[in-house]
């Protein structure tokens, strides 16, 4: 008999902690190898992590809904074998190694440690010292802050003069003012009645604080604008049977409008970029996030090197990217390294929205509900379906005019598709 | 105030504590006649006679074990030896006797030993020693060692005065070398309390006997050239040290050098570290440094001693780093 340490794998390079969202086995329940133990939350993604070693749960140390940091140990599973858990090798569940990875399995299992085994390196963050870190608690500076205090000490170390310097300018007003926290709601009184009081899950509080933070960062400006989707549409009734006999799932509007953003960024660069302080980074490559909505929220899994994909590619792209985010199966990498966002607000029937923009990026592009529409052509009226598409960006960097170019480029790419093509 | 010498501080702490206490008498080699061999004593013999002032054997033992039964029989002898190096022969006494009588006992042994000590006197091995730390280490006994006049002649009397053994570190070095304003009427400084002998901000220099005088040299130089402002904190006493007093200091310059003459491994301020670490590790805005000698025996030639003994130049660089830590 050995026990075995289940530790909280670190899902992701800079990824420090995780939630626990469910146990799903009970202290003194038999689990196999690789079957699911339990789910966790990550600042990125949900992930089911899978028992490193078939044995008995002896002891759940982190509850639900706790926040540990990686490495931490977890659980004891006692093993019936005693040789298995060394030979586990541990592994990092998003080592950036080129190793193909098998595709039904992208989570790995847990890594394991046997208790004498040397405690594993933490990932390297920015040192602060004693002094700065209880400075930076009694002034209530957050440690997202500290992480961005400019520091004058060796190698870039934030000083004891640094923080009080940052606390001083901030309560003279001249430092960004620090994030607003998603949670300063007004506060609800409870004792009256009639009101619930439900914890935000881990998911919820991620995509509040992101919300909060994206609209802080980047003022936010829209333009809307209409396609005629006339020979997509025909061109999709034309293929989507056979497209779903072929590949075993529904033709979609979302690759074509992938597609189309794609050509346009190709021809706008600068709507593919990000800000950097006073600096803009230019990408070379185009990743599309393409907005999921969960059970319990929404996910935002990233179509990494769009541009080098045809229509089917990117077809079978979001296909694959949304069945695992339901099913949480997404790795931290699938859901970073987007340049440019699409979301569909049309999904529910909707017309346009004005999305929030995922940061870093600088737009995000909604698409509405397509719908046959009467619209005027040469002093006639026509019925087509049409579709409206709204865009916010960040006019820190993106004008009017770029913004609303752009988005005729995507229009003129829309309407102007070339469905001689084969898919 | 009258100005005096480091080593005539020391000869009238003595002298009027023999005047003031008829128990108070001194024990050593060639202080009588002779008149010490750095003539601390001189004069003595004529006045107080050879009744209480005692030319021994050489036989550091002897002395030791001698002043400890005259302590214990309610005497306050002043033993001096000749060097401080030479204490290793009374050893013995020292650390299994004298110290351990209180608590055997129950009785005091106000006795006081007198230890030359220190380098930079090109001495070489057998006359430059600071043995402090073997001392520090042993439970039972106090230990000082004054950096100027006026702290020497006051921790003196109060070294006499005291019910326990009390280990005087003096440095020949600073015998003559350094002056200082000393107060003709009785005061005594009282034994573990330290003293700030320069106020600072940025990061504070924990020091006692002759480097204090280097750490003040250091934090002048850097004063001016890099307008930092570091503080020097005196210990004074070793054996209690000031523990309040240090951790005063380190909660407000959060940077700390640790300094002494002696050799750095195992010396006092590895102690003096850890009991801050232990107390106020919230508090370090950078690791705390020690300096101290180089770990070998006091070299001889002049220009290795000098390479051996933390000087201006190590304490700066150390300085240096710690502020821009």
């Amino acid at each position: 008999m050995a026990t075995i340490e289940v530790i909280m794998p670190q899902m992701g390079e800079s990824i420090a902690e995780g939630t626990i969202v469910k146990w799903h086995k009970k202290v003194g329940d038999p689990v196999k190898k690789d079957e699911t133990l339990l789910e966790i939350s990550t600042d990125k993604v949900d992930s089911e992590i899978p028992s490193p070693s078939k044995g008995i749960l002896k002891k759940i140390l982190v509850n639900e809904n706790e926040t540990v940091e990686v490495h931490t140990v977890i659980a004891h599973i006692e093993s019936e074998g005693d040789g298995e858990a060394v030979k586990e090798p541990e592994k990092d569940a998003t080592a950036e190694s080129a190793e193909p990875q098998p595709s039904e399995e992208k989570t790995e299992p847990a890594p394991v440690t046997e208790k004498s085994s040397p405690e594993q390196e933490k990932p390297k963050d920015r040192f602060f010292s004693p002094l700065v870190l209880n400075i930076a608690r009694k002034e209530s500076v957050s440690m997202g802050e500290l992480e961005n205090v400019p520091g004058t000490g060796a190698g870039g170390r934030v000083t004891k003069k640094d923080i009080l310097k940052y606390i001083e300018d901030k309560k003279a007003g001249k430092t960004e003012e620090k994030p607003v926290e998603a949670f300063a709601a007004p506060h609800v009184e409870v004792s009256r009645g009639g009101v619930e009081v439900v914890q935000m899950d881990a998911m919820r509080k991620k995509i509040a604080e992101h919300m909060v933070q994206s609209v802080k960062t980047s003022p936010h400006v829209s333009s809307v604008t209409e396609a005629d989707m006339s020979r997509i549409f025909t061109f999709r009734e034309k293929h989507k049977n056979a497209f779903e006999k072929r590949e075993g799932f529904k033709l979609t509007y979302t690759p074509f409008m992938v597609d189309a953003v794609v050509k346009a960024l190709k021809k706008y660069p600068l709507m593919n970029a990000s800000i950097d302080g006073d600096k803009i980074l230019m990408k070379k490559f185009i990743n599309i996030g393409v907005a999921v909505a969960l059970e319990n929220g929404l996910i935002v899994p990233v179509i990494k090197h769009a541009d080098e994909k045809n229509l089917t590619g990117l077809a079978r792209a979001v296909q694959d990217l949304a069945v695992r985010a339901r099913n949480k199966k997404l790795v931290p990498d699938e859901v970073q390294g987007g340049t440019f966002t699409i979301t569909n607000p049309g999904i529910f029937g909707n017309l346009w929205g004005t999305p929030i923009i995922s940061q870093p990026q600088l737009a995000i592009l909604g698409v509405g509900v397509i719908k046959k529409r009467p619209v005027v052509i040469d002093d006639m009226i026509a019925i087509k379906p049409m579709v409206y598409i709204s865009m916010s960006y960040d006019h820190r960097l993106i004008d009017g005019a770029l913004g609303g170019m752009f988005l005729q480029t995507v229009v003129r790419n829309l309407e102007n598709f070339d469905d001689k093509q084969s898919i | 105030m009258p100005v005096q010498p480091y080593i005539e501080a020391i000869s009238a702490a003595l002298w009027e504590e023999m005047e003031r206490d008829k128990e108070v008498f001194l024990l050593g080699e060639d202080i009588g006649v002779y008149g010490g061999a750095f003539k601390v004593t001189k004069g003595f013999l004529e006045k107080f006679g050879e009744e209480r002032v005692i030319d021994t054997v050489l036989a550091e033992a002897a002395i030791i074990g001698a002043a400890t039964g005259a302590a214990i029989v309610g005497m306050r002898p002043v033993a001096e030896m000749q060097f401080a190096d030479f204490v290793t022969c009374g050893f013995n006494q020292l650390v299994n006797n004298t110290a351990s009588i209180h608590y055997r006992w129950g009785l005091p042994v106000p006795m006081v030993v007198r230890l030359p000590s220190g380098g930079n006197i090109h001495g070489g091995p057998f006359h430059s020693r600071n043995p402090e730390a073997w001392f520090f280490h042993q439970p039972g006994l106090k230990l000082v060692a004054p950096s100027t006049p006026y702290d020497a002649k006051g921790l003196l009397k109060a070294a006499i005065r005291d019910p326990d053994p009390v280990l005087f570190f003096e440095y020949k070095y600073l015998y003559r070398r350094i002056k200082g304003e000393v107060p003709s009427e009785d005061y005594v400084v009282p034994i573990g309390k330290a003293d700030v002998k320069r106020k600072g901000n940025d990061a504070t220099i924990i020091t006692y006997g002759p480097t204090v005088h280097v750490a003040l040299d250091a934090a002048q130089d850097i004063a001016g050239s890099d307008e930092y402002d570091v503080e020097v904190l005196d210990l004074r006493s070793l054996m209690p040290f000031d523990k309040e007093a240090i951790l005063q200091s380190v909660k407000r310059t959060n940077k700390v050098l640790i300094l002494h003459e002696d050799t750095l491994t195992g010396g006092i301020g590895g102690e003096i570290a850890a009991f801050i670490n232990e107390n106020a590790f919230e508090y370090l805005d950078a690791p705390v440094r020690r300096l101290g000698a180089c770990d070998t025996p006091v070299p001889y030639a002049p220009t290795l001693e000098t390479e051996f003994l933390p000087g201006k130049d190590k304490v700066l660089k150390n300085l240096k780093e710690l502020l821009e830590y």
